[in-house]
């Protein structure tokens, strides 16, 4: 509890003692002059004045701002209508019930903003910088560039850099949720954020401290909820209407039935007090924003960042899905996939043909047939290579231990008379000759990412009708792997450009609902933008894509993306909750109290007491896994 | 340019919306969110006439809620 809410902790204990006493003596005729006037409403004063005297100079401070339909005012208006009605002990218990409401309420959401801030807390508070032998502590903020800092053993890792010396296990669950903790050694890069294992370790600063991730991504949240979902600013339009219609409605209730009707003016007086306890919108304007902010707490504890309210509020809605395939359903690494030997040769055979025929070339192609064989534990010894040449378009001719050797596509065996076996994958294919017969082919293909089949198969089963992959690849290559995956739709052979088409296509077809594009930003940032909820990969994804996209996944996890839904489905479930909740009891005490059925405690419950229980509802979020 | 600001005492969430409303208002100032959640909030406005700007920001606060201080 801070110490404001003690303060009014202690009044509230010492006005209820008050209260009590009172109430006692009305009771037991102790004082029997306490039924003449003025000596009751003197001594109710004191319990009063003493519980709401913040409340009444609020209210009068606030008219001469110009607040008329602040909340201080009516409550303040609406005990003193119990006062002049007579009753007394109401309009001090009415105070003080609400004065209880309002510390709950302030409690509440105390707590839960510290919950929520804890689940994003990944700020480190200094950083140890080594000088003349001597580990100093300083501010994250004043490492310079390049400068050697040291992090001990369970200390936050406050800079991005590389380390120097040491070695050790990092965990990176603040910033991936991703719970197996990642081996550093020399030469690993360490993002900050992260929260070091058991070894120490030296580290170069790659960059300052503003631009480091840990900076970046408490930017990215912090601002996170500017961005309001169109239901929030829907509730504060409609705040605006509700108090003053509500307040017009009391002053009505107040007039026109006496003057009309011949209504009891004293009765009539008293439901318009209810009605002005009730006008207060605040269990909305409380738990909605709450809900929202929960919800991206706890997205953010799996690693996946929310950049607005609205994006959650958006993924709730999400029914296509358009994926990029290279750097988000495969790795965008070409590796060496299957070595495919002809008769009486081995693999080991047609791979170092093919590494010492491509040694030379920086080829893409050619760094993973070398990376391949290197992988195997063999070393290429460059003397027992010759006269390599390349053939641009074909492939490589050169001699190895005096034989010739080509590697090349399937045209440039045939140009020289060697009939190949055609290979049935998908990928790029290269053929190995060696002193004019066919020894076999390699075939090289982007990598599919382990998780991208489930989590095609998670976005399905979380009710996402369509899902999209679009690639620049050949149509055939495409297709195989989105069959692989189980995607409905794909298009091939796009170029950056016609990416944006396909998503505008998508975004202005009126039977799809909320299309997202997930993708690692390389060539795709301008879809990212382009779409209702831009998903871009936070770890492998350029920095580009992290600024364009709407929600991002820290740990490149695909089947995170299934979570945000369940996040945002859930979020949206609550938000509706607190809504009908609060209106329903709001409007229920109205009509009640119009007729005359409820009372001002009823009234104050539907004021305080239903912000309470919408709070203590939006915190459910946190609880989300 | 957008700048952010910590706000001490911000209790009601009305308030804060009341707040934004007001300084959304104000000549110069291009957007503006008050959030009650994470007791901060962001204008965006023009550079020449930020700080004259930000005086009118600390009045019309006032007037809506007196209670509430922004940290400069």
């Amino acid at each position: 509890m801070t110490g404001k809410q003690k303060k009014v902790l202690y009044r509230i204990i010492v006005s209820v003692v008050i209260y009590a006493v009172l109430i006692v003596a009305e009771h037991t005729n102790i004082f029997p002059y306490m039924e003449q006037f003025p000596f009751g409403l003197l001594l109710f004063l004191i319990p009063y004045i003493i519980i709401g005297w913040d409340i009444v100079y609020k209210a009068v401070r606030n008219i001469f701002h110009g607040q008329v339909f602040d909340e201080n005012f009516l409550m303040f208006i609406a005990t003193v209508g119990a006062f002049v009605v007579g009753e007394y002990s109401e309009g001090v218990a009415v105070m003080l019930f609400y004065q209880v409401g309002e510390l709950f309420q302030s409690y509440a959401v105390n707590r839960s903003r510290q919950s929520i801030t804890q689940l994003m807390d990944i700020c480190p508070e200094y950083a140890n910088i080594e000088e003349d032998g001597e580990i100093k502590q300083v501010d994250p903020d004043d490492v310079e560039v390049g400068s050697i800092i040291v992090i001990k053993p369970g200390e936050r890792i406050p800079l991005d850099g590389i380390v120097i010396e040491g070695e050790s296990m990092v965990d990176t669950s603040s910033l991936t949720g991703e719970s197996v903790p990642r081996s550093v050694r020399v030469d690993s890069e360490v993002i900050s954020g992260c929260v070091n294992g058991s070894g120490l370790l030296r580290v170069r600063t790659t960059k300052e401290f503003d631009d480091s991730t840990v900076a970046r991504i408490l930017e990215l949240v912090e601002n996170a909820s500017s961005k309001k979902a169109k239901v929030e600013n829907f509730i504060t339009r409609f705040a605006r209407y509700y108090t003053p219609v509500v307040t017009i409605g009391a002053f009505l209730l107040a007039v026109i039935p006496p003057l009309l009707f011949g209504g009891e003016w004293f009765d009539w007086l008293q439901r318009a007090c209810i009605f002005l306890v009730i006008s207060c919108p605040c269990a909305l304007v409380i738990s909605v924003p709450l809900s929202f902010f929960g919800g991206i707490g706890a997205a953010s504890s799996l690693g996946i960042l929310v950049k607005g309210s609205n994006y959650l509020e958006a993924a709730a809605d999400m029914d296509t899905v358009v994926f990029d395939k290279t750097g988000t359903l495969t790795k965008g690494e070409f590796e060496v996939n299957v070595i495919e030997p002809e008769n009486g040769v081995s693999e080991e055979e047609v791979l170092q043909l093919a590494a010492y025929a491509e040694q030379y070339s920086d080829h893409p192609i050619a760094a993973s047939i070398k990376r391949a064989y290197q992988k195997r534990g063999y070393q290429t010894d460059t003397e027992r290579l010759s006269e390599v040449e390349e053939l641009a378009g074909h492939g490589v001719s050169a001699k190895f231990d005096g034989e010739e050797v080509l590697a090349g596509n399937a045209e440039l065996l045939k140009q020289r008379g060697i009939a190949v076996k055609e290979s049935t994958h998908t990928g790029t294919v290269v053929y190995i000759a060696k002193g004019g017969s066919y020894k076999g082919s390699i075939v090289i293909s982007d990598t599919i990412k382990p998780e991208a089949k489930e989590a095609v198969a998670m976005l399905k089963k979380a009710g996402v009708k369509k899902t999209v992959m679009l690639t620049g690849d050949r149509k055939a290559a495409g297709e195989a792997v989105a069959a692989q995956l189980g995607i409905d739709v794909v298009y091939t052979q796009l170029l950056p450009a016609d990416k944006v088409k396909k998503v505008e296509k998508l975004l202005s077809d009126e039977e799809t609902g909320k299309v997202a594009f997930v993708g690692d930003g390389i060539n795709d940032a301008p879809v990212l933008t382009r779409a209702d909820i831009g998903i871009a990969m936070g770890s492998m994804g350029s920095d580009a894509a992290i600024e364009a996209a709407d929600i991002v996944l820290m740990d490149d996890d695909t089947t995170k993306i299934a979570k945000v839904v369940a996040i945002a489905r859930k979020t949206r479930t609550i938000v509706k909750q607190n809504i009908v909740f609060a209106l329903g009891v709001k409007a229920l005490i109205l009509i009640l109290g119009a007729f005359g059925l409820a009372n001002m405690w009823e009234a104050v419950f539907a004021d305080v007491g239903v912000s309470v229980i919408a709070i203590i509802n939006a915190m459910r979020m946190l609880k989300f896994k | 340019m957008k700048k952010k600001f910590k706000l001490q005492d911000l209790d009601c969430a009305n308030c804060a919306a009341k707040m934004e409303e007001a300084i959304k208002k104000l000549d110069g100032v291009q957007d503006a969110s008050v959030s009650f959640m994470t007791q901060k909030m962001v204008i965006e406005a023009d550079d020449e006439k930020f700080d004259s700007i930000m005086k009118q920001v600390v009045e019309v606060c006032k007037k809506v809620e007196p209670d509430c201080v922004i940290l400069m």
